[in-house]
C-alpha cells in the first residue's frame, strides 16, 4: 500500500487523525485516548495487517513529548509511523503490549528514560536502571548528572 | 625379571628379621599407607596433565608449555597454588559437614584402591568379595557429593548435589549389572580369581557380543559415575556455575578434584581388570610362542597400560560430546541402559551354562 | 551499581502455589550469560516457571551520548554496542546520516562495505557457534570456531587497523582504501572454511546428544516472534520472511545472488540450522563479490562539518543478530536531536520468557545459547 492510499484508509479508521508527509513513510499524529483501539484496528484490519512494531520510543521536544511508533507489515510490507502527543508534566498513555508483546520490553525503558506511565501495562518497573532511579528521567533533556555525564 | 612381587617379599622377610611378625605387619601397614597416598599424589599429577595435553590435542592447541619440559611441570605448580591458597568457608554454611565433605570424597576413592592388582602377586588387599567390595564402596562416593552440596548453602551447589545424588544411584544399577556379567562367566566374585580366568584370552575376547555390550555399558555408567562429561551434570558449568563444588576454594576444593581424577583411574583400572585382563598380558588361545613373548613385557606394564588406555576413552569422551539435560540422563539410564543390561545379563547366563564362551 | 535480588517474602506454606519454589539469580556473573545479563529465574526442581530478566549492568546510554557527538562521530560508539557485528552497526549509522544528507556512495565503498559486512556475520556466526557448544558442555567446538574466525580478524586487522571495534565506516563511504593483501587473504581464508565447514558438523550438528538438546526446546510460533518482535536467524528459525536484506535491501544486496535462509521448525535446533546456513550464503556472497570489486573511490567527497536537515530518518540494516534499527530526528544540527537504537537483541531476549517457561534449567542454557545474546546490544 503507498502512503497515499494508506492516508485514505486511515482517516477512514480515526477521523481525528492528522498526517504528515515527507519522511519515507507516513506519520499519523493521533490523541493518547484513541491509541488502544486504534492500535487494535490497525493489527487486525485486512488490508492494513500492521502485526510488527519494529520501533518504540519516544521523543522530548522541550515542551511535550512524543510517542513514537513505527509499524511494519510483515505480510504486506508496508509501515507507518504512529505519533501521539503527551503531556510533559504528566505523560500517560495505555499500553499496546496486549496488541504487540514486544511493547513490554520497550515501554519499560521508554517508562524509566522518560518517565511515561502506561496504564494497564502487566509489568511496569525499571528494567535497565538500578533501584532508585525511579523518576529521574535520564533520557529527558533537562536531565543534568554532574558526575556520570560527560559532554563534548 | 623386576617384579613388583619380588620386591615386597623381599621388604616382608627383612622387616619380619628385623622386628619380628607382630610389628612387621604394623610397619607393611604404614608402608602401604604412605604408598596409597604417594600414589595418590602421583596419579593426580600425572592424569591432570595428560587430561590437559589430550584435550589440547583434541582442540588443536598446545596446552601447557612453559613450566619444565614441555609444560610437564604444570600440574605441580598448579598444586603449589592450590596449596597457598586460602580455602573459604561461606556465611550460613553448615561448617562441619562443608570441612568433612572433601575427605569423604577422597577416603572413599582411598578405599577402592585396596583390591586392586596393579601387578602380578601384587595387591593390597586380596579379598574374596571384590567386585562385591568394589560396588559397595564406590556407591559411598555420592555421600561426599550430597553432603558438599547440602553444606555450602548456595542454590547452585545444592541443585549439582541432587542431581548428582539421581544420577549416581540409578547409574550404579546397570554398572553392576555389567560388572556381574564377568562374574557369571568367572563363577567368582574375587578379583584374582577373574584375572585367572582370562589367562587364555580376555573377557572381552572370549565373551562373543554380550561382553562387548556389558563392557560399553560399564564405560558408559562408570562416565556418570564419576561426573565426568557428557555426565557433567553436577559440575555442569554453564547452568550451575560450579554445582556441587562452586563454594569450594583452596586445598578442599584439590581433594573434590583429586578425588575425581582417582575415581577415574580406579573405575579405568576395574574396567581393564574385568574386561582386559587386569596385569595378565594378551594370551591367545594355546599359541605358545606368541605368550610367551607376551610374558617378557612386565604385568605392571600390562595393567597401566590398558588403564591408561581407558582414562584415555573417558577424556576422549569429554572434550567432544555435548552435555545431556538431567531427564536425558536418567531416561537414558532408566528406560535403555538398565533393560538392555538386565537382558544382557540373562544372555551372558546362557552362554555360561551352556559353556558357549572360548 | 547493586540492585537487591528479588526473594519470596511471606514464603508459601506447603499447599499453596509456589511452595518449594526456588528463586535462582542467573547472572550477572555466569557463565553461560556471555556477559553481564542477569535473570531472575524461579524453579520448581528443575523445572523453570518464569523468568525476569534484569538489564542495565553496562549500559552506556549510548543514545544520551549520541545526542552530544556530532554525525561524524556518533558512528565509533555504535561499534561498542553490537561489538561482534561492529562493522554492522556502523553501516546503519553510515547509512541513516548519507540518507539524511542524500550522498551517493561511491560503487567500490558499496561493494567493500558488503564484503567487510559479510565476512563480520560470519565472524560473528563462529564465536556464536563455539559459545553456544560450550553452553551445551562441548569445550572442543569453540577452538575449532575460532581458527576460521583468526583468520577472518586477520583480515580485518590488515585493512581497518584494528581487531574488534574496526570503526572502518565514514559518512560517504569506507575510511581508506583496501590493502593489497585484503583479495588474497579473503580467498585464502574461503579456502579455509571450505575444508573446515564439514567438521562443524560432524562434531556438533550430527551428534545425537546435541540434536536431543535442540530439537523441540525454546519452540517459538511464526505469530508469537512477529507479536515479540524477534528478527534475525530467531525469526527465521520459526519461518517469517525477516531478513532486512531481502525485505528492504540497502547498498548493493539487491543485486547479489543469495537466498535467504528460512526454516520451520521455531525451536533451537531450527535457529542453529539457520545460522550455519548463513554462514554458506555468507561464503557465496564474498565469491560473487571478492573479484569483481570495482575501481574508483572509496569515499565519496563531503563536508567537513555534516548537518542533517531537519526531519526524521530510519535506517535498518540486517546485523548478526537481527535488525538493528537507527532512528535520528534532526532538528537540522551538527549533532542528532534524538537517536534510538533499536537494537536485535533486545527484542528477541523478551521472548525468553515465553520459549522457556515449563523447560528445564539445561534447556534455557540452550535456548538462550540460540538466542545469540549479545548483551552490550541489548543495554546500549
Amino acid at each position: 500500500m503507498t502512503n497515499e492510499e494508506l492516508k485514505v484508509k486511515l482517516t477512514e479508521l480515526l477521523p481525528s487523525a492528522t498526517f504528515e508527509e515527507g519522511g519515507e513513510w507516513l506519520n499519523v499524529y493521533i490523541e493518547p485516548a484513541a491509541l488502544p483501539a486504534f492500535a487494535k484496528q490497525l493489527k487486525s484490519d485486512e488490508v492494513l495487517q500492521f502485526d510488527f512494531l519494529f520501533c518504540l520510543t519516544c521523543v522530548d521536544w522541550k515542551t511535550h513529548l512524543t510517542m513514537v511508533y513505527h509499524l511494519r507489515s510483515t505480510k504486506l510490507q508496508h509501515a507507518v509511523v504512529v505519533k501521539a502527543k503527551l503531556d510533559r508534566t504528566k505523560p500517560e498513555i495505555e499500553t499496546v503490549s496486549d496488541t504487540w508483546r514486544t511493547a513490554e520490553f520497550h515501554e519499560r525503558e521508554v517508562y524509566e528514560m522518560f518517565g511515561v506511565h502506561f496504564l494497564h501495562h502487566p509489568d511496569l518497573r525499571l528494567l535497565i536502571l538500578p533501584a532508585g532511579w525511579e523518576g529521574k528521567n535520564p533520557m529527558r533533556k533537562d536531565f543534568e548528572d554532574p558526575v556520570n555525564m560527560i559532554k563534548l | 625379571m623386576w617384579s613388583f612381587s619380588e620386591i615386597a617379599k623381599n621388604i616382608d622377610l627383612w622387616l619380619n628379621d628385623l622386628v619380628g611378625s607382630t610389628w612387621a605387619l604394623v610397619l607393611e601397614m604404614v608402608i602401604a599407607g604412605v604408598a596409597v597416598i604417594g600414589l595418590f599424589a602421583a596419579l593426580g599429577l600425572v592424569l591432570v596433565i595428560m587430561e590437559r595435553k589430550v584435550a589440547a590435542w583434541i582442540q588443536i592447541r598446545l596446552g601447557p608449555n612453559r613450566v619444565g619440559p614441555k609444560g610437564m611441570f604444570q600440574s605441580m605448580a598448579d598444586t603449589v597454588k592450590l596449596l597457598v591458597k586460602e580455602g573459604m568457608t561461606p556465611d550460613g554454611a553448615d561448617r562441619l559437614l562443608f570441612n568433612v565433605a572433601p575427605f569423604i570424597a577422597m577416603i572413599v576413592a582411598m578405599l577402592l584402591m585396596a583390591p586392586i592388582a596393579f601387578a602380578k602377586d601384587f595387591q593390597l588387599w586380596d579379598m574374596n568379595i571384590g567386585v562385591l567390595y568394589i560396588t559397595a564402596v564406590s556407591s559411598l562416593s555420592v555421600i561426599g557429593i550430597l553432603m558438599a552440596g547440602w553444606a555450602s548453602n548456595n542454590k547452585y551447589s545444592l541443585l549439582g548435589a541432587m542431581r548428582s545424588g539421581a544420577q549416581i544411584v540409578s547409574y550404579e544399577l546397570s554398572g553392576g549389572l555389567a560388572i556381574l556379567a564377568v562374574v557369571v562367566l568367572t563363577g567368582s566374585i574375587s578379583l584374582t580369581d577373574i584375572i585367572k580366568a582370562q589367562e587364555n584370552g580376555w573377557w572381552i575376547f572370549k565373551g562373543h557380543i554380550p561382553v562387548i555390550i556389558a563392557f560399553i555399558i560399564y564405560i558408559i555408567a562408570v562416565t556418570a559415575e564419576t561426573n565426568r562429561a557428557p555426565f557433567d551434570l553436577a559440575e555442569a558449568e554453564s547452568e550451575l556455575t560450579a554445582g556441587f563444588h562452586t563454594e569450594y576454594s583452596g586445598m578442599k576444593f584439590a581433594l573434590f578434584f583429586l578425588a575425581e581424577y582417582i575415581n577415574v583411574f580406579i573405575v579405568c583400572a576395574i574396567g581393564a581388570t574385568l574386561f582386559f585382563g587386569g596385569w595378565m598380558p594378551l594370551h591367545i588361545g594355546n599359541w605358545q610362542a606368541f605368550n610367551h613373548i607376551m610374558d617378557y613385557i612386565p604385568s605392571s606394564v600390562w595393567f597401566f597400560g590398558k588403564t591408561f588406555f581407558l582414562i584415555f576413552l573417558i577424556m576422549w569422551f569429554r572434550w567432544t560430546f555435548p552435555r545431556l539435560r538431567i531427564d536425558q540422563l536418567l531416561n537414558l539410564e532408566w528406560k535403555y541402559l538398565l533393560p538392555i543390561s538386565m537382558i544382557n545379563l540373562l544372555l551372558v547366563t546362557l552362554i555360561a551354562i551352556l559353556g558357549w564362551h572360548f | 551499581m547493586y540492585r537487591e535480588t528479588e526473594i519470596i517474602k511471606d514464603a508459601p506454606q506447603f499447599g499453596e502455589p509456589g511452595f518449594g519454589d526456588l528463586v535462582i539469580n542467573v547472572g550477572p556473573q555466569h557463565p553461560a550469560t556471555h556477559g553481564v545479563l542477569h535473570l531472575i529465574i524461579t524453579l520448581n526442581g528443575e523445572t523453570i516457571k518464569d523468568i525476569k530478566p534484569n538489564l542495565g549492568y553496562i549500559h552506556r546510554s549510548i543514545e544520551k551520548m549520541c545526542e552530544s557527538l556530532t554525525y561524524r562521530q556518533f558512528i565509533y560508539v555504535t561499534s561498542r554496542m553490537d561489538y561482534l557485528s561492529a562493522h554492522i552497526n556502523n553501516h546503519a549509522c553510515a547509512l541513516v546520516v548519507e540518507k539524511g544528507l542524500q550522498v551517493e556512495v561511491p560503487e567500490r565503498a558499496q561493494v567493500i562495505r558488503v564484503l567487510f559486512d559479510e565476512l563480520t556475520r560470519i565472524a560473528s556466526h563462529e564465536l556464536w557457534w563455539g559459545a553456544m557448544a560450550m553452553d551445551l558442555g562441548a569445550f572442543t567446538p569453540f577452538f575449532h570456531s575460532f581458527r576460521e574466525r583468526e583468520t577472518i580478524n586477520v583480515i580485518m586487522e590488515e585493512t581497518c587497523g584494528a581487531r574488534l571495534t574496526m570503526n572502518y565506516y565514514v559518512p560517504g563511504g569506507v575510511m581508506w582504501d583496501l590493502h593489497p593483501d585484503f583479495q588474497k587473504r579473503v580467498k585464502d581464508f574461503i579456502t579455509l572454511y571450505k575444508k573446515k565447514i564439514h567438521e562443524y558438523d560432524e562434531l556438533v550438528t550430527g551428534n545425537i546428544i546435541f540434536q536431543n538438546r535442540m530439537k523441540g526446546i525454546g519452540y517459538i510460533s511464526p505469530e508469537d516472534v512477529i507479536s515479540y518482535g524477534c528478527t534475525g536467524p530467531v525469526a527465521r528459525g520459526s519461518g517469517v520472511h525477516s531478513d532486512i536484506r531481502k525485505v528492504s535491501p540497502y547498498s548493493i544486496y539487491s543485486k547479489l545472488d543469495f537466498d535467504e535462509v528460512l526454516e520451520t521448525g521455531g525451536d533451537s535446533f531450527a535457529r542453529y540450522v539457520v545460522r550455519i546456513k548463513e554462514m554458506h550464503q555468507s561464503i557465496k556472497i564474498i565469491e560473487q563479490l571478492i573479484d569483481n570489486i570495482p575501481e574508483g573511490d572509496f569515499q565519496a567527497k563531503t563536508k567537513a562539518v555534516l548537518k542533517l536537515p531537519k526531519g526524521e530518518y530510519y535506517q535498518s540494516v540486517e546485523t548478526a543478530r537481527g535488525e538493528l534499527g537507527v532512528y535520528i530526528v534532526s532538528e537540522g544540527g551538527t549533532t542528532p536531536y534524538r537517536i534510538k537504537f533499536r537494537s536485535p537483541g533486545f527484542s528477541n531476549l523478551s521472548a525468553l520468557n515465553h520459549m522457556i517457561k515449563g523447560g528445564k534449567i539445561g534447556d534455557l542454557i540452550a535456548a538462550m545459547g540460540t538466542l545469540d545474546l549479545v548483551i552490550p546490544d541489548i543495554d546500549r
